[in-house]
């Protein structure tokens, strides 16, 4: 099978971050990662992906903005013609230097918020930036850059999606993404706190299509539901080392943010081969590129070209097994574990949270 | 109305395809070259009527094909502000 042409390059510069949120998709094992890749290498890389057909680049982390030589690579990014997007907490960022990034050719920002009320924002965050955020979007509109505002929906924001869209209305935000969390990495140590109850989410989701609709072609409202509440997986990534390119800080190359997490799989790093090599033989990208990896019932499901049998690193994290049918699905063996968590989340229980670590 | 893409999005051509794409934070669009034709002409400055002028008269279309033309220059203008790629 001859490799696919990727899209997108998902380009996590740092997995610094001053935010500990309890939901983050990094790793939980920040501190087995190796040294970051230097300017010069991230240069080299975007050359690269844009060589195999990228044509848009994510400059995400951790937090990228902890990286002095962001301008250089947005500099970069633009004397390739890649449409660049910068993935950020917005701090620490002062208005000189969105001006200074603006000048070197980005091309959008988007900024996450933990909640739209600013107490509750920063015991989430585990860190005191709801002011400077709110801050931070209102320059980068007054730039005339477009804006997403993000906010990762879990039990203790689900209720406010009036006060969310109010607020990007008020910051003068192009798209909203209200993203119900992926329960990866820290989120699924943080699972039993932040899974939401299903009455919740149903009227989160109301709100949000109201809104949807009268903001159409204004607003472009985006509510992202939760997998564990469907009866099919999720288009995970659009499919294994299909169309996005995701490069961790140490200079690997793998299929999505959280694909680190399956043990059984070894991921090469750009400081030993070149992209493109690793994008068309490397053996992790190979592993559940395409569809002959899947066993039944995906292998004669008739759905398996829409979602590609689910998330990889769901059906590791859950059942151990990364190739096994994701667990979301009705119809995969395991469905009771996601199930059983989505149950869990009706009852009392323990809600702290393990805010991320270092 | 003079349709203008939105802030977000980005029409460039892509050297591996031939075809003009647009470009977007989630997403790209990619373009045939009558789509390309008329997103290039979305630039707030024009009318669709305007645009559908200036795409006949560059394409040599006859008079009687003209409507059909302006058809598909509303059409791809509706899909794009569907899209949310057109400035409000
Ligand atoms: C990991 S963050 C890195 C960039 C930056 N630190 C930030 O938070 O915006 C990238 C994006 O993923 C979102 N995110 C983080 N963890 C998530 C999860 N478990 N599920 C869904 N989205 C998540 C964040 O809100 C952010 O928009
Ligand atoms: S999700 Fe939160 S903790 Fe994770 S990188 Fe972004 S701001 Fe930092
Ligand atoms: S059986 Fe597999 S392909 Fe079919 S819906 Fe479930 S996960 Fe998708």
């Amino acid at each position: 099978m001859s490799a696919p042409r990727p899209y997108t390059l998902i380009a996590e510069l740092t997995y610094r971050c001053p935010l500990r949120c309890p939901y983050c998709s990094n790793p939980t094992n920040l501190a087995d990662h190796d040294g970051e890749l230097g300017t010069e290498e991230w240069k080299r890389v975007l050359g690269e992906a844009e060589a195999l057909g990228v044509v848009q680049v994510h400059f995400t982390g951790g937090e990228p903005l902890a990286r002095k030589d962001l301008e250089q690579l947005v500099a970069r990014a633009r004397e390739l013609d890649l449409y660049s997007n910068l993935v950020t907490s917005g701090v620490p960022l002062t208005k000189e230097r969105l001006v200074t990034l603006a000048n070197a050719g980005l091309d959008h920002v988007q900024v996450s918020i933990q909640s739209a009320r600013p107490e509750r924002a920063d015991a989430i965050a585990g860190y005191a930036a709801h002011p400077q955020k709110i801050q931070v979007m209102r320059w980068v509109t007054d730039l005339g850059l477009p804006l997403t505002m993000n906010v990762v929906l879990h039990r203790a924001n689900l209720d406010e999606i009036d006060e969310l869209v109010a607020l990007a209305e008020d910051v003068g935000a192009s798209r909203l993404e209200l993203a119900n969390t992926q329960y990866v990495a820290w989120a699924l140590s943080n699972r039993n706190a932040l899974l939401p109850t299903r009455g919740q989410l149903d009227m989160a989701a109301e709100a949000a299509s109201k809104h949807k609709a009268r903001l159409q072609g204004k607003i472009d409202v985006l509510f992202v539901k939760p997998d564990y509440f469907g009866t099919t997986p999720k288009a995970c990534m659009d499919g294994w080392a299909r169309r996005f390119i995701h490069m961790v800080p140490d200079g690997r190359v793998l299929p999505c943010h959280a694909a680190t997490s399956i043990t059984t799989l070894r991921f090469d790093s750009v400081k030993d081969r070149p992209l493109a090599d690793i994008w068309t033989s490397s053996d992790a990208l190979l592993a559940y590129r395409g569809e002959a990896w899947m066993p039944e019932p995906c292998k004669s499901c008739d759905r398996r070209s829409i979602d590609f049998g689910g998330c990889r690193c769901q059906a590791f994290a859950l059942t151990g097994d990364a190739s096994a049918t994701d667990p979301a699905c009705e119809r995969a063996p395991q469905h009771a574990l996601v199930e059983a968590a989505r149950k869990s989340a009706d009852g009392p229980n323990d809600r702290r949270y393990l805010y991320r670590g270092r | 109305m003079t349709p203008k893409l939105a802030k977000k999005a980005r029409l460039r051509f892509d050297r591996h395809s031939g075809r003009h794409m647009v470009i977007y934070p989630e997403r790209g669009l990619a373009l045939n070259d009558s789509a390309a034709a008329i997103a290039m002409r979305c630039d707030g400055t024009r009318t669709v009527s305007e645009i559908v002028e200036e795409i006949a008269l560059e394409a040599g279309v006859p008079a009687a094909e003209r409507s059909s033309l302006e058809q598909d220059v509303v059409e791809f203008v509706a899909l794009l502000a569907q899209k949310g790629l057109l400035e409000p």
